[in-house]
Formats: C-alpha cells, structure tokens, sequence
C-alpha cells in the first residue's frame, strides 16, 4: 500500500494537545508523523484544506445485529454506515442471536469482522448468560477473545447482587461494566418519555425516575466494588448530575450520550412515527439541556449513537407495537456539530474528544491518537460543509432516522482505517 | 403534520381528533347534527345525501353501540356501509395493518371509520393512505365522535358551553373519552374537573388545555357542576392495580347523595356501557337527571353529520325531511 499525505488540514489532536494546520504522513498502515510540510516519495495526497482532520471516530455502542438478525443489518453493512459517518472503530453491543455471552460468540464476531468490515470492531460482551440478568456470562474467556466492556444493552441488570458480582468479576480483568439503566418495573409497558406529551398522544411513559434510580444503585455499586462503571446512553438530568456527583467523589465512573439525547426532546416528535421511538426515550426539554450541559461540564465522556437498525416491517406497526430504537451512524457528527459545536456550546476540540480520546479511554482502547505508530485510523470532516441526509442512500440496511431529509452543516468528508482511505463523500 | 384535520373541513379529510378541531369546525357538525335528531315521528326517512358512496366500519377492538351508530347513521344518509371486525378479518392471520389498510383502500371505499386498541393507529395510517379516516376511538388517545355526541346532549338541555362547569370522573389517564371531551369544552371557555384516584390522573393533564383542574375528591370536583360525565372504570386498560379495585365506588361511584352538592339542573352523562354499583348507582342512572339515552340517540346525528362533512362536505339544510 503507498503512502498517504495529509496536506493542510486542521488537525486537532486531543491526545497530544495538537490543534493547528499540519500533514499527516501514513506509511504501512500507521501513523508515521504529523507536522508542516511532509513530504513522502510516491504517497497518495489528500488535500485536506478547509476540513479537520482528527485521530478515527470511535462509536461505543452500536448494533450490528450479526449474527441473527442480519435482515437488519450484518456486521459489513453496519461497518459501511460507520465508514460513512466517520467512525473508523464501533463496538457492537451482545444482544445478537445468540447472544454474544461466550468466547466462540465473541470470536466469531471479530473473525467476520475481520474478513468483512471495513472499520475495526470491538466486541462488548454479556454481562449475564443470555443477558438474562440472572447468572455471570463467561466474562474472562470473553476478553481473552477480544470483548472490550460487558453490557446487557437492551436490559438492565436488575439484581442488584448480580451486578455487584459482575463489577468486582469485571474490574479482576480491568474492563468496564456499561449499564443500561431502566428500571423494568418502573418503565413496564412505557412507550415514551412520561410526561405532558405522553398523556396527551395517549401513550403509556416511561418515567425519567425509571432511568435515575439504576444510576443511583449502580454508582453506590461502583463506590463498593471499585469497578470502572459506563452509563449507556444517559437520557435525564438527574442522572447527568449523579454521573458528576460521583465522578467528584473520585469513582471510576463514566458516561455516554447519544446525538439524539442531546438534539431531540418528545416535543419534537412526530406524533406516533416510530422513528421517534428509542430507549431511553427522547425526554423532556429539561433533560436535553441537562444532557447537553453534561458534555459541557464534563460530565459526559463520549458520544455514541446506539445505533439501532429494525427492518421497515417492524417499524411501520402501530406505534406501540414497533421495536426500539433508531440508526445513527451516518447522522452523528451532524447532530453534534449543530447542536454542541454550531451552537457555540463547546469548541471542536471538545467534540473531537467525544469521540475519539472520550470512548478510547473509557474502554482502554489504543486508539484515538495521531501520535507516531499509532494505527493510522483518521478521520476527515468539514465543519460547514452543507448536505441532506437521504435515508435510502443509506449504507444501514434499515431505514429506521428520524433525520431523513434533514440539512445537516458540517460532516464526514473522508475515512482512513489502517491508513486506508475506507469512504469518501 | 395535524393530528385532527386541518381547518374547517373535513371534507376529503377525515376525523382524526378533537384537538386540532377549530371552534367553527366543531360548531357546524353540532348545528348540522340538530337536522338529523329523531323528532318523534318513528317513520324516520331515509335519506339520499350520501347515495353511491360507500363507508367501511372497521373495528379492530369490540365496540357494539359506536359500530352500530356508525353503520345506522351512514344507511340513513344513503350511503352503503360494510363492517368488519378484526376476528373477521385477515389480521387474525397475521396480516399488518397497514396491509389490511391498503386491502381496504384498494376496493375504494369513500371513508373508513376506524377503532383501534392502539393510541394513533389512526393517524400512523393517515400517513400512508389516500382514503379519509373517520376515528371511532383510538386507544387512551381520542374519541372525537363521542365528545361531539356529549356537546350535542348537553345543548340539548337548554345549556350553553361557555362557562359551563363540567366534571369528569373515573380512569382519566386511560379515557379517550375525557381526552375528546376536554379539549371540546376548553374551545368554548369551559371549566373542566377532571377526577379520580391519583394514580388515574396524571399531573400533567393540568397542562393539557386550558381551564382544566384536577381534583382526587368526587365532593370537591362535583361542587356547583352544571355536569357531570363519569367514565367507566376500564379494566382491561389496567396494566397493573393502580388503585385498590374493593374502594372504587366508595371513593369514585357516583351516588344520589352526590348530586346535592351539583347544580339543581345538573345531568350526569355516560358514555357507556355502564359498571352499575362501579362507577355509577343504579339509582343515579336511572334517574332524571341522567340523559344517558339521549347521548345514545344523539350519536346517530352526530354521526351523521360527521359521514356528511367527511364524504360531500357542508350543507346548510339540504334534503332533510322528517
């Protein structure tokens, strides 16, 4: 493979605390050196002028939904979407069919990973054996095979004994635990956030409470256990000052938020368009102000799309009769430019660090870097660049944002995995 | 896009719901009702407003009394009307609704008139179909034809909605009913009551229209009423015990004794089918002041004046004989 230059891009670097123009100089796969004026016999240049150009998007939490559910997506499809959305490392969450619960379900995964993705993917694997919250999944085995976190997304751990169990069996092997924090109770049969619009749509809700109350037990866990702890997809503004008030008391815990959580509030739905319906669900307009000054305040550490793809047959069903969730992949750094960046909230530097150093760090990846032999996963983005979402040119092969035809400014312009150029716009 | 449909007319439209209903729209349906009430001459006549057009019923979720109106209201306008009951149907054998939908709209009915156990199945459906949709009550959400056949009943004796006081007793959070019903008396200034245990009646609703309050105690929520709607306790909407079922009528069943504290000319009104001895005595529904079977009969004109709207649009006295 030649070389790869680069040239005059404005490369932000939160690892290293570079922020300026530079070159990029790739060479076998790696980072071989970021400065002015590289030059590198017979290399590809990119001219990079007017865009940013920062270490490989990392999106933690996604679903690929391979194997079992691969009407819905497989793991090269979701990998594409990934591509196209700038992220050059996704992290597949283990609520496939099976379950992703043992080394050979894990294994499995990165082998076809290997053969047929074009961004790396690091597994998450089960906290509990079918994710049934009722016994510890194999975790060590897991990792040896390469799952970087457990986490029975889509579920909580209900038991709060088990998840005990799980942090301090979790910590022995020095990954995270990600919760999932919805107490089942409380949301039971809830099919949006539980508030004004929800009585009036004659919806059932799903209480912010339920969310808050998993937080609450799973930071006193984290404090007893001294387990590094990850709250999925954080949705309420309790929950965003639980994460900071622990995180002052010195824990190991952390957040992610998806571009949703921080964009869209249930006023903003459409009334009974599924593609409106996720977990948690788009709470009040008090929350996403929460959610949004969490990542000001640090609070947060990631962003993470919780990518979710349902095939178009299970999404266009009675409101309450369609699954949760929505795609995110494609739309992420849109929403985060417009509603953190554009709107002035923090500068590109921060995002930047949503996205790359943030998850890196959480997961204990060696990723998210430029720095000389670093693998070369960059991506390439303008900050104003005006396009529109068009949900069946999507690369997912579902349907399922509620971001179609919807003008972003700013977005990806080019993906670099392995100093291979994997997307272009 | 509107929840209800857009305007004044429904002509082409359909119903979908109360809330996005001008005070107009709602007026000319209540005016226009008035020409189709039963006069006491029981050789009723059957009309040709509606002749060649063709209304399908379909009901996805048990209803006798809105069915039947429905399907009464459209033969005595003329038109032809089909009911189909979802254990009738091909959705038993698995088909989706919107390919049930798209069936129906194939053989080209004029409007469907829809009930479904699912909030905003209706409206999710408005989406993909060309054909009107007349909404015969949708999950927790609306039940528009309902709130107009309330407003009619209540004119009828005399009232005027504005400043009106109105309560509204019994499973609020679950009542289709007392959501039609709320957001039509709040376009006229009225004052409505809603009450019942607690965990029935989500705090929010104070937010929902304006003129709403809330109240957990019948005494407070009946005092001075001009009337009072109680609704029927939905058990098969309780997803869990939400209030202690043995205290019900001790707490919420509306009794004679009640009805001292209302105004002298209150009515009491049910949208049925009535729980005796659960929500309501049979003393109270029996008696004068309940106009239970009124609400039932205007529920033909109501009806009727909707199908008009819906399928030829507004006419000021055309073709009507009694």
């Amino acid at each position: 493979m030649p070389a790869l230059l680069i040239k005059n891009g404005r490369v932000i670097d939160p690892a290293s605390g570079r922020d300026g123009i530079a070159d990029v100089w790739i060479e076998d796969g790696v980072i071989r050196g970021v400065g002015a004026n590289l030059s590198a016999t017979g290399a590809e240049v990119f001219d990079a002028s007017e865009l940013i150009v920062t270490p490989g998007f990392i999106d933690m939490h996604v679903h690929l939904r391979e194997p079992g559910f691969e009407h819905a997506e497989t793991i090269e499809t979701g990998s594409r979407a990934a591509a196209a959305g700038g992220f050059t490392s996704i992290c597949p969450m283990p609520n496939t069919a099976p379950i992703n619960d043992n080394a050979t379900v894990t294994s499995y995964i990165a082998e076809k990973a290997r053969r047929h993705a074009i961004v790396n993917v690091f597994p998450i694997g089960a906290i509990t054996k079918g994710s049934k919250g009722e016994e510890l999944a194999e975790i060590g085995s897991m990792r040896q095979a390469g799952a970087v976190a457990i986490s029975d997304d889509g579920r909580p751990v209900m038991n709060a004994r088990v998840m005990r169990r799980a942090m301090e069996f979790a910590r022995s092997f020095g990954i995270p635990v990600i919760d999932h924090c919805e107490d089942l109770h409380l949301s039971a049969g809830g099919d949006m956030h539980e508030g004004l619009e929800s009585v009036r749509l004659g919806l059932r809700g799903i209480p912010g409470c339920s969310e808050d109350v998993m937080v609450a037990r799973d930071i006193l866990l984290a404090e007893l256990t001294g387990a590094r702890y990850h709250v999925a997809h954080i949705s309420s503004s309790h929950a965003v000052d639980m994460v900071a008030f622990a995180k002052s008391r010195g824990l190991r815990v952390t957040a992610e938020a998806t571009p949703h959580h921080l964009a869209l509030a249930d006023g903003d739905m459409r009334p009974y368009d599924s593609n409106y319906k996720m977990k948690p669900p788009l709470r009040s307009a008090r929350d996403v102000c929460a959610v949004v000054e969490g990542v000001v305040r640090g609070a947060i550490d990631a962003i993470a799309t919780d990518h979710a793809p349902h095939p178009g047959s299970e999404k266009m069903q009675e409101f309450e009769q369609c699954p949760f969730g929505i795609i995110g992949l494609e739309t992420a750094l849109g929403v985060a430019l417009e509603r953190l960046v554009h709107s002035g909230k923090i500068g590109l530097p921060r995002m930047v660090e949503l996205f790359t150093t943030g998850p890196a760090r959480i997961l204990g990846l060696d990723r998210g870097t430029l720095a000389a032999g670093a693998s070369a996963d960059v991506t390439i983005f303008s900050p104003d660049r005006a396009w529109t979402y068009d949900v069946n040119k999507s690369f997912s092969k579902s349907r399922n944002s509620p971001y179609d035809g919807y003008a972003f400014r700013g977005g990806p312009v080019a993906t670099v995995v392995a100093g291979e150029i994997v997307w272009r716009c | 896009m509107p929840l209800g449909s857009s305007g004044n007319g429904l002509l082409g439209i359909g119903l979908l719901g109360i809330e996005n209903l001008k005070r107009e729209a709602i007026q000319a349906i209540l005016d226009r009702a008035r020409d189709f009430q039963f006069r006491g001459d029981n050789t009723f006549r059957k009309l040709d407003l509606l002749r060649g057009k063709m209304v399908v019923n379909l009901f996805f979720e048990a209803s006798t009394r809105t069915r039947t109106s429905f399907e009464i209201a459209a033969r005595r306008l003329g038109a032809d009307a089909v009911s189909i009951t979802a254990q009738a149907s091909s959705v038993s054998k698995g088909e989706s609704l919107v390919d049930t939908l798209n069936t129906l709209a194939a053989m080209h009915p004029d409007a469907i008139i829809m009930r479904h156990a699912a909030s905003g199945a209706p409206h999710f459906l408005q989406r993909h179909l060309e054909t009107p949709i007349i909404n015969a009550g949708d999950g927790t959400h609306e039940h528009p034809t309902q709130a107009l056949l309330d407003a009619r009943t209540i004119l009828d004796r005399g009232k005027v909605l504005e400043n009106l006081r109105v309560a509204i007793i019994g499973d609020i959070a679950h009542s289709r009913v007392a959501r039609s019903n709320l957001y039509l008396l709040s376009r006229y200034g009225a004052q409505i009551v809603l009450c019942g245990p607690a965990s029935l009646l989500p705090r929010e609703l104070e937010r929902i229209a304006p003129g709403v309050i809330l109240t957990t105690s019948m005494d407070e929520a009946i005092r001075d009423a001009d009337v009072i709607m109680m609704l029927r306790v939905q058990l098969e909407r309780q997803h869990e015990a939400a209030f202690p079922a043995n205290e019900y009528f001790q707490f919420y069943g509306l009794r004679l004794e009640h009805l001292r504290l209302a105004k002298p000319d209150v009515i009491v009104m049910h949208p049925g089918p009535i729980n005796r001895g659960r929500e309501i005595s049979s003393e109270v529904a029996d008696s004068q002041r309940s106009v239970i079977l009124n609400q039932v009969e205007n529920g033909i004109a109501i009806r009727m004046a909707v199908l008009e709207q819906v399928l030829v649009g507004p006419r000021e006295n055309a073709g009507v004989a009694h």
